[in-house]
């Protein structure tokens, strides 16, 4: 029984933290936020060079071949850093192809992908609260209709398109029909996309996976989310250290720790649902989706709460656009809503539950 | 990670499994009254090895060497069929670990097997109704008088006093050293002239909490556990023990499933509740919570076994305040579904527990009580600081 890291992941996540501090500190996420883009093809090659690009890549096709643990290891420490970039669609794209992709079209996209070249991005919903394969309309071997908020529309050189009844197609770069129609996102690190398709062609994959590639979004974006959540827990436990008021560190009145106090405590024993929510994934399949549902409905919505509260905390400060707080807000409004909200999957959890 | 308890463990649980079809008894022995049933059956289970492991067997335990994960299957298996395993009221509990930590031989031989067969009932002298939260600031005083401490002063919110024959306590015995410094850890027989035990109801109309005034009252010399002076260490021990019986996973699944099983064969507007979406949505997400403490406990249970509790410190100083809140939760949606029954008062007596009979009169019981472990052993507002200073290293209050 081991219900916890081995030293490989804890020096996994390290690592990751070590690049993060070192190539993307605040004031170089902060060009990047108010730049717009939330992309930054240095930080891209680093990640590659790294080997993250392809981490769930079969060995075969040039990727690491570790597991979706390992996968939501660095996602907390990405959400930790508030990292931009492609990296999430990019991975559930990854992993739909290994999964659900022919020898053949593992054998085509997959090399790119693990190496970086390809940037992989995945489309969705084709309505606010359309996330449930019951919606979906795009079918057939070309595509019309429209998705929206779907993450690197533009910069993706591959895009896993979800189909009616859970199945997943991936449409290339540059493919005829296609027209981007940027909306302005909520998570400057993550920019998103409505994508409109007309006639536009589409390879079906062999099989339709969608179902898995849920389970695996909604725990990575639990574990993002986990890693904003304690992010914004440490920073503000540090101003709180610092900022004086009434010739005093505001920490030492009992309001504000009792606050960051309870901060801490509506996250710190949630770690475990996401690490369930993984491992189950890679190794039980039978209780994947539902601790998926779990891990994303109780970690997403403590997530924006502390996120509030570091905003609270930081006072007028904490309203401004200057301060950094809100680019780990907004990462964790964009892990609570991408996917479906946590009511949303409270509903699955209670039918999946036999409620 | 691996959640699979591994071959061996398996054959271990099969065992204790095999064992537990002992229990109930039957024929002859199932005419006793179900005291003696009960203290027979733990009886065998320390034979067997299954209870109180961790004590050794000259003072009546069971004395196996330590595993949590055997720890863990054996709680499991008792839990899963109801049998009586480990006692966990005060002396069993909270008692006789904290002795076996710092009494003398002569202490625990007297005292540890008498206290796990149940002879020995105990009860837990520490709050003072000027002092709850800053246990600290305790007045009781015990002088020494020749061969005995004379003690004088009031105990308030203790459970149990009424039966219990010993109370363990913490008096001040060095009026003259600082606040913690001067406090000790003493014995005292409650048949001793002197001590007057007075009922205190409880608001959910249980009797089991008292007062108990101290008026020259003699207790040996002999009967001071650890030195003079070091009394508020270890009752740091004792409080250990304490929050870990508080933070029960079983007893919340438990809870949980009843209010599940309520949900679903309570009516509302024609329908079962749990087809509203409202109060669905409200118990799937009591539930993840619930998911939170069980995989909590998980990570606690995997570090404990392999000494790196160190990994899991955050997680230990936060549980008592995060499954107490968890338990509310359960039980205040349990008292909701009652609806207009919510006007009713609880019949059932359930002295210091949880009820587990599923019926109106528990869930109203449950509510009621499910504030008293946000209270005792440390109360929720106690645990925020604990958690803030210890765990955040935020500046301490002044």
């Amino acid at each position: 029984m081991h219900f916890g890291l081995t030293e490989e992941q804890e020096l996994l996540q390290e690592t990751v933290r070590g690049f993060i501090d070192g190539e993307c500190p605040p004031p170089r996420l902060r060009e990047i936020f108010d730049g717009g883009a939330g992309h930054d093809p240095t930080l891209w090659k680093g990640l590659a060079e790294m080997g993250l690009t392809g981490l769930i890549v079969p060995e075969a096709h040039g990727g690491a071949g570790l597991e979706l643990l390992e996968l939501s290891l660095v996602m907390e420490s990405m959400g930790g850093g508030a990292l931009p970039g492609p990296f999430l669609g990019h991975s559930l794209a990854s992993l739909a192809i290994a999964l659900g992709g022919s020898a053949g079209q593992q054998a085509r996209w997959l090399p790119g992908l693990a190496s970086g070249e390809l940037v992989g991005s995945i489309a969705i919903a084709e309505s606010a609260d359309g996330w449930d394969p019951e919606s979906f309309r795009l079918d057939g071997p070309s595509l019309s209709g429209t998705k929206v908020h779907v993450p690197f529309a533009e910069l993706a050189d591959l895009l896993v398109v979800a189909t009616a009844g859970g199945g997943l197609a991936v449409v290339e770069r540059g493919a005829s029909g296609i027209r981007v129609e940027a909306t302005p996102g909520i998570d400057r690190t993550r920019p998103i996309a409505s994508l409109h398709f007309a006639d536009t062609p589409a390879e079906a994959l062999a099989t339709p996976v969608f179902d898995r590639v849920r389970d695996a979004a909604l725990a990575l974006l639990a574990a993002d989310a986990f890693g904003a959540a304690a992010n914004l827990t440490k920073i503000t436990t540090e101003y709180a250290k610092t900022r004086q008021q009434f010739g005093r560190p505001i920490a030492e009145f009992q309001s504000v720790k009792h606050q960051l106090a309870d901060m801490a405590t509506q996250l710190e024993p949630t770690r475990g649902l996401f690490w369930f929510a993984a491992h189950a994934f890679d190794a039980r399949p039978e209780e994947a989706s539902r601790a998926a549902a779990v891990a994303k409905a109780q970690i997403c919505d403590r997530a924006v709460g502390i996120a509030r509260d570091a905003v609270e905390l930081h006072g007028g400060l904490g309203f401004t656009w200057e301060c950094d707080v809100q680019i780990w807000f907004k990462r964790a409004m964009f892990d609570r809503a991408f996917f479906g909200t946590p009511e949303h999957h409270r509903a699955r959890i209670a039918t999946l539950g036999g409620y | 990670m691996d959640l699979s308890y591994g071959e061996e463990y398996e054959v271990f649980r099969g065992e204790v499994a095999r064992f537990l079809e002992g229990w109930p008894l039957t024929g002859g022995e199932a005419k006793l009254a179900l005291a003696e049933q009960e203290q027979l059956f733990r009886k065998r289970g320390i034979e067997a090895g299954y209870v109180y492991r961790n004590i050794p067997t000259e003072y009546g335990g069971s004395g196996q060497p330590y595993d949590a994960l055997k720890e863990q299957i054996i709680q499991e298996e008792y839990m899963r069929v109801g049998a009586p395993g480990n006692k966990l009221d005060q002396g069993p509990g909270l008692f006789a670990p904290t002795l076996l930590e710092f009494g003398n031989e002569e202490q625990k031989r007297r005292f540890i097997p008498p206290t796990l067969s149940g002879e020995m009932r105990w009860c837990q002298g520490y709050s003072e109704p000027g002092s709850g939260s800053d246990l600290a600031s305790l007045q009781a005083t015990a002088i020494l008088d020749g061969d005995d401490f004379v003690i004088n002063g009031q105990k308030i919110w203790t459970s149990g006093a009424n039966e219990a024959h010993y109370m363990f306590g913490l008096f001040r015995t060095e009026p003259e050293a600082s606040k913690h410094a001067g406090i000790s850890y003493l014995t005292i027989d409650m048949k001793a002239p002197g001590i007057d035990v007075r009922p205190l109801k409880q608001m959910t109309g249980s009797l089991e909490f008292n007062e108990v005034f101290f008026n020259d009252v003699r207790t040996p010399a002999k009967n001071l556990i650890g030195k003079r002076g070091e009394g508020w260490s270890i009752s740091r021990s004792t409080l250990k023990h304490e929050r870990n019986l508080i933070g029960n996973p079983k007893l919340m699944t438990l809870q949980f499933d009843q209010l599940l099983e309520r949900a679903r064969t309570t009516p509302r507007n024609g329908r079962p509740a749990i087809e509203d979406p409202g109060i669905r949505d409200r118990i799937a997400e009591i539930e993840t919570y619930v998911r939170a403490v069980e995989t909590t406990n998980l990570r606690m249970l995997s570090a404990t076994m392999r000494g790196e509790e160190l990994k899991v410190m955050l997680p230990m100083m936060m549980i008592k305040l995060y499954s107490t809140d968890v338990m509310q939760l359960i039980c205040k949606a349990s008292y909701d579904l009652l609806d207009g029954d919510g006007l009713l008062e609880p019949s059932e007596s359930q002295d210091g527990i949880y009820a587990t009979s599923g019926t109106t009169s528990a869930v109203i019981h449950n509510y009621l009580f499910s504030l008293g472990p946000a209270i005792a052993g440390g109360a929720s507002n106690i645990q925020r600081n604990i958690i803030g200073e210890r765990g955040l290293g935020l500046p301490r209050d002044r």
